[in-house]
């Protein structure tokens, strides 16, 4: 074309980033081995893979397929390097980590090319964007490599991770994963996507430009099917990090189960973008573009639904359309374009499908009208309005650069639209109005909120999801306790199982509650507790004419003591097999209840921290006052000594003392990513946690689990101490009289494992904490997956629950907590 | 920059097209001040810079493209000298680079010079009042319009009295354009009707001349000013809005030119009515110039990248530019002496 005519018609032209170093790369080292122990080994099974360049649909590459006897072999060199790098003293790996993120720079182009070859992405992207975040990320780390020893003390490695990274940013994923890992001393062994693995080879590369120790991170390239899977099942790996889709996480959440492995799961999303009527509309149609034609809309936190208030409505999708009019699409290595190719076929075959079935129920659809280019995958942006939250494309995530918008006439209801979905991500508050943007963001359910901004990330905010979108942060402090346990947990061994009730569901079952195994207690049997058995149900205490008066718990829900609905009551026996008093058998419509309680009671959460530390204080108090009576039971139920006895209600009431403290101090803190503002990382209420107390420790160990979570705003339904529920169920007065509001505490006696069942497969149960046996723990994990909800359980292991360190603290109340990072970009 | 003036849905954009051929335009006759407009801009600060940031990493123009692209650049530059030390002499200098800002064989070399090709010159020349007698002169027959910076250029601190009578001395010497600097105190106390009437009889007395109104954004603190300073100009009937004099300690930014663009986009989906935009100060390399020209394509479309909507007030930029021309044509860089200084 001539200058004379491009001075007339002004358009852009090519501006092609040159692929020559990227292809060299390929080919000088094509097909790719695996990488073990920090050298390129063959496959086992001697079988290679393709990848695709998606903007041309032509073959890059070919990298080796793991089998799982490639797995073994990786997991094994991580295992053997872990022994070695879980004790490197923090500054050393802070030296490797910064060299890594050195290394990053200084390849910085070459990995930004590769990953806009394999992945499709925009060079513009892949440049500015992934490959300047991805050394961030390691420098950020390396900073918490070199502190751990002070600022995690009382914390160890997990140990091997497995890694699952996905396609959408696959250099990026990887950092996520292995900087944490590496910082807190694990070793890892990472499996990148099945389209796109290059940029991981070229990592592998560094690892071995910066002399990492051998065995530290293994790369096996591969089928999911193949790699991941046995990964996932390794019995050798001790933690499991996948970043992908819902379906997939619940599989793994479900092969995971009982194994004991730490796992956290960053997953789908529908994430809201909100725009008010005060909002800047120009920079707001310029974050749309941002939230959704960012990397072609394959972003798990993509804004994919655009909430507009009614009367800027017609406006903004007029302004919209304009924009989208002048979006530019092509060649992945193009510098001037804003969108590139879909990762695969299949992805864009789906993509198709799900808009279709948009025009099919009736929504408009909006394209630009330019046409796509017809070699490669390439799907044009897309709108839709006239869309209803019932629709298909309102609720599912399509992963593509499809936008579908609705209209809400309130605050409320644009906060009831935002939070009526599965998932919960993000989203995208946008109003020039401090008042509303500061108001709207703590109410939506959401681990990123982002204030007149979308899509910002930085390694020093965590990010992750609520709800079906995952469970685990990363980033920022929050992150690294993925990567660790407890030191005194890495100790203890499985030591403590305690048999499942045999008698599930059966009325004034006494097999239920034998054969608990409180080895601790088992020379004590005889000791001081004579006089003491039969005070419930037996004879007057101080009037042996007398009889005494039936005292038989109920149900407490909603702040009522309620007969439980099957009619049926359970005895609790001492320790000499005498029945000491009945409780309520409980069942699956008293749980369904006490979650129905449990919800009603959510203003828990929002009222002042202040009161709820006053209600914890006015328990302890109330507890108090009845010690004796609390002591006498304990010992009653469990064949404690008098001496013990007392001491667990000693401790139960420091305990509550403690979360009361806690309760207006675990507050969160405020991040300064680079940019003119702040995020502030607030840890939020999880919401309704049910839990499973442990059978030992029937006062205390109940105190130790509701305490800190009501302290942090959470409502909870709690199955007692199936052995001695009596403690708890005589707290129901002390409850009453401490003013702790209805259903914010539900307790439900009966059959642990039947109930903590229905809690686990309950999808309106926020987090289910499991305290028992080992194939309990294995029974939760697999139910929790219906809604993916936290899980937090013993694993059969022995808990302390005297001790400060493993029966109370900041454990307890992160598990009572979700973080939410709240970006607020600030400057008039 | 955005306004969320209430009215109905139906009177939503429609544009009243007043284009008229080969990229002449209707002047924009003002409007009646309204408040309501005015007074409901929207800028949002941080959102505008990551905009503006991310407008020379999402566009880009290479080759023959960048080449056409320069030559545009060219074509909409009021090349300006405003210095203390101005003389007859430095001010025919300048002109005559105006009338052939490029080297011939260059302009062969890319096929535009010669018949057939483009007449290539800039925009305008901008000079102080005193020198726009000696630059009419220069560039009679050129078609090259001499602008007047005017109005107590640059701090506007004069007698309003005195602000007419320069602009009327301006425009009987032969000044086609006069730039204006507006009041920035009328901004900073908010006194937006009285902004109105000084621009509006600023327009009054240019008559037929062209008026640029100056901003001078740097000195109206925030964007949310600029934007709304933007949209009382233009309704008191400015032809073109600019960013700054060039005196100020920053000058043209890009974050700027995003809100001053949309405020531009706005009013002409209101009104019909297409006003130009001249960022000033600070635009000293190719690279930039091309960044304007991408943000007007971005934020505006193709009818305001050309001179009638669009200028540059910049001198040394035509030095880079040459020089950048000169590598394409040639394949190395020039020395600065190679090229005719400006």
């Amino acid at each position: 074309m001539s200058i004379l005519n491009i001075f007339d018609t002004m358009e852009y032209g090519p501006a092609p980033e040159a692929a020559n170093a990227g292809l060299a790369w390929i080919a000088e080292r094509q097909p790719f081995g695996l990488f073990i122990n920090n050298t390129w080994v063959k496959p086992a099974g001697k079988q290679y893979i393709e990848s695709v360049n998606p903007a041309t649909g032509k073959p890059l590459a070919r990298v080796a397929a793991a089998t799982s006897e490639d797995v073994d072999r990786a997991v094994k060199a991580a295992r053997t390097a872990f022994e070695s790098w879980g004790k490197t003293p923090g500054h050393v790996r802070a030296r490797y980590m910064y060299a890594i993120a050195r290394h990053i720079q200084k390849h910085a182009r070459l990995l930004a090319v590769l990953e806009s070859l394999d992945n499709g992405k925009t060079i513009r992207e892949t440049r500015d964007i992934d490959i300047p975040l991805v050394a961030r990320h390691f420098y950020y780390y390396a900073g918490w490599a070199q502190l751990m020893e002070q600022e995690m003390p009382g914390f160890a490695p997990v140990g091997v991770v497995g890694q699952i990274i996905p396609w959408n940013f696959p250099l990026l994923m990887l950092a996520w994963k292995i900087a944490p890992a590496l910082a807190m001393g694990n070793t890892v062994v990472l499996k990148p996507a099945r389209y796109t693995s290059l940029t991981a080879l070229k990592f592998a590369e560094i690892m071995q430009e910066v002399r990492l120790p051998p065995g530290v991170i293994n790369i096996l390239t591969g089928e999911a099917s193949q790699v991941g899977e046995a990964l996932v099942r390794h019995p050798d790996v001790n933690k499991i990090a996948f970043t992908g889709s819902t379906d997939v996480g619940r599989s793994i959440r479900r092969a995971t189960a009982g194994s004991g492995k730490k796992l956290s799961l960053e997953l789908g999303g529908k994430s809201p973008f909100i725009v008010f009527d005060d909002a800047d509309l120009d920079s707001v149609v310029e974050g749309v573009v941002d939230a959704i034609w960012f990397n072609q809309g394959q972003v798990c936190c993509a804004g994919s639904r655009l909430l507009m208030q009614e009367n800027i409505a017609n406006r903004l999708i007029a302004k919209l359309r304009a924009r989208m009019e002048h979006l530019r699409i092509g060649d992945s290595l193009d510098k001037a374009v804003d969108i590139g190719a879909i990762v695969s076929p299949g992805q864009l075959k789906e993509i198709q499908r799900l808009v279709e079935a948009g025009v099919e129920e009736g929504a408009e659809m909006w394209q630009p009208s330019w046409t796509c280019p017809t070699e490669g995958n390439f799907f044009p942006p897309t709108l839709f309005t006239n869309v209803s939250p019932a629709t298909t494309i309102a609720q599912v995530e399509i992963f593509g650069p499809v936008l579908v918008a609705m209209t809400f006439r309130t605050p409320e209801e644009a906060v009831a639209l935002a939070n009526n979905t599965r998932y919960g991500l993000a989203a995208s508050v946008w109003s020039d109005n401090i008042n509303l943007a500061l108001d709207i963001a703590p109410r939506i359910k959401a681990g990123s909120v982002w204030i007149n901004s979308t899509n910002l990330f930085d390694a020093s905010s965590g990010f992750g999801g609520y709800r079906e979108s995952g469970f685990g942060r990363e980033g920022g402090k929050e992150g690294l306790y993925e990567y660790v346990r407890p030191a005194w947990e890495v100790k203890a061994t499985v030591d403590l199982h305690i048999a499942v009730g045999s008698g599930k569901g059966a009325a004034s079952s006494n097999g239920s509650i034998k054969g608990v195994n409180m080895a601790a207690h088992d020379e004590e049997v005889e000791d001081g507790h004579e006089g003491d058995k039969r005070e419930n149900g037996g004879m007057n205490a101080y009037h042996p004419a007398l009889p005494g008066i039936d005292r038989t718990p109920k149900l407490f829900i909603g702040g009522k003591q309620a007969r439980s609905d099957s009619g049926y009551s359970r005895d609790v026996l001492d320790r000499q097999g005498h029945v000491i008093g009945q409780v309520g058998e409980g069942n699956r419509k008293d749980i369904r209840n006490a979650v129905e309680a449990a919800h009603a009671a959510s203003g828990w959460a929002n009222g002042a921290a202040h009161t709820r530390a006053q209600i914890l204080y006015y328990i302890a108090e109330n507890l108090s006052a009845r010690e004796d009576e609390f002591a006498r039971r304990i010992v009653q139920q469990t064949s404690a000594s008098r001496a013990d006895a007392a001491n667990e209600v000693q401790t139960a009431i420091s305990r509550l003392f403690s979360y009361a403290a806690w309760a207006d101090k675990y507050e969160g803190v405020v991040h300064r990513p680079p940019m003119r503002g702040a995020v502030l990382a607030l840890p939020e209420a999880t919401g309704v946690i049910g839990m499973a107390c442990p059978d030992e420790y029937p006062l205390l160990g109940f105190i130790s689990l509701v305490a800190p979570a009501i302290a942090m705003g959470d409502t909870v339904v709690v199955i007692p101490s199936m052995q001695a529920p009596l403690s708890a169920t005589d707290c129901y007065q002390v409850l009453e009289t401490s003013d702790v509001p209805s259903g914010v505490v539900n307790i439900v006696t009966g059959d642990r494992d039947t109930l903590s069942q229905v809690l686990a497969e309950h999808d309106d149960v926020d987090s289910m904490w499991y305290f028992g046996p080992l194939e309990g723990c294995q029974r939760v994990e697999l139910a929790s997956a219906g809604n993916m909800k936290r899980t937090w359980v013993s694993y059969g292991h022995r808990r302390d629950w005297l001790d400060t360190i493993q029966g109370e603290g900041q454990e307890f109340l992160r598990e009572s907590t979700q973080v939410k990072n709240i970006w607020i970009p600030y400057g008039e | 920059m955005t306004t969320t003036r209430k009215r109905t849905e139906a009177e939503e954009i429609t544009p009243h097209p007043t284009i008229e051929p080969q990229g002449r335009i209707t002047r924009n006759p003002g409007m009646p001040l309204d408040m309501d407009w005015v007074r409901q801009a929207r800028v949002n600060r941080s959102a505008v810079e990551r905009r503006a940031a991310s407008i020379p990493t999402r566009r880009t123009v290479k080759k023959e493209w960048q080449a056409a692209w320069l030559l545009r650049a060219i074509t909409c530059l009021d090349l300006t000298t405003l210095m203390g030390d101005d003389t007859p002499g430095n001010v025919l200098r300048l002109c005559a680079k105006a009338r052939r800002p490029v080297r011939q064989e260059l302009l062969d070399a890319m096929g535009v010079g010669g018949k057939g090709g483009m007449n290539l010159r800039v925009g305008a020349v901008c000079v102080y009042h005193n020198l726009v007698p000696v630059a009419v002169e220069a560039l009679r027959g050129s078609g090259i319009p001499v602008a007047a910076v005017s109005t107590g250029f640059p701090a506007g601190q004069n007698p309003f009295e005195q602000k007419l009578q320069e602009i009327d001395a301006s425009v009987k010497a032969g000044a086609a354009e006069v730039d204006i600097v507006i009041s920035r105190a009328h901004v900073l106390t908010g006194n937006w009707s009285a902004l109105y009437d000084e621009v509006r009889a600023f327009r009054a007395a240019c008559g037929d001349a062209h008026m640029k109104t100056i901003l001078a954004t740097h000195e109206l603190a925030t964007l949310r000013n600029v934007g709304m300073a933007s949209l009382v100009c233009m309704m008191a009937g400015a032809d073109f809005i600019k960013t700054s004099t060039g005196k100020e300690p920053v000058n043209a930014t890009l974050p700027v030119g995003v809100v001053m663009t949309r405020a531009i986009r706005e009013y002409f989906e209101r009104t019909g009515y297409k006003v130009g935009f001249k960022p000033a100060g600070g635009i000293r390399t190719a690279k930039q110039s091309l960044d304007w020209l991408i943000l007007m394509k971005e934020e505006l479309g193709n009818d305001w990248l050309n001179n009638s909507l669009f200028r540059i007030g910049a001198s040394s930029v035509l030095s880079d530019i040459e020089r950048q021309l000169s590598y394409f044509v040639t394949g190395h860089y020039a020395a600065a002496h190679y090229n005719p200084m400006v």
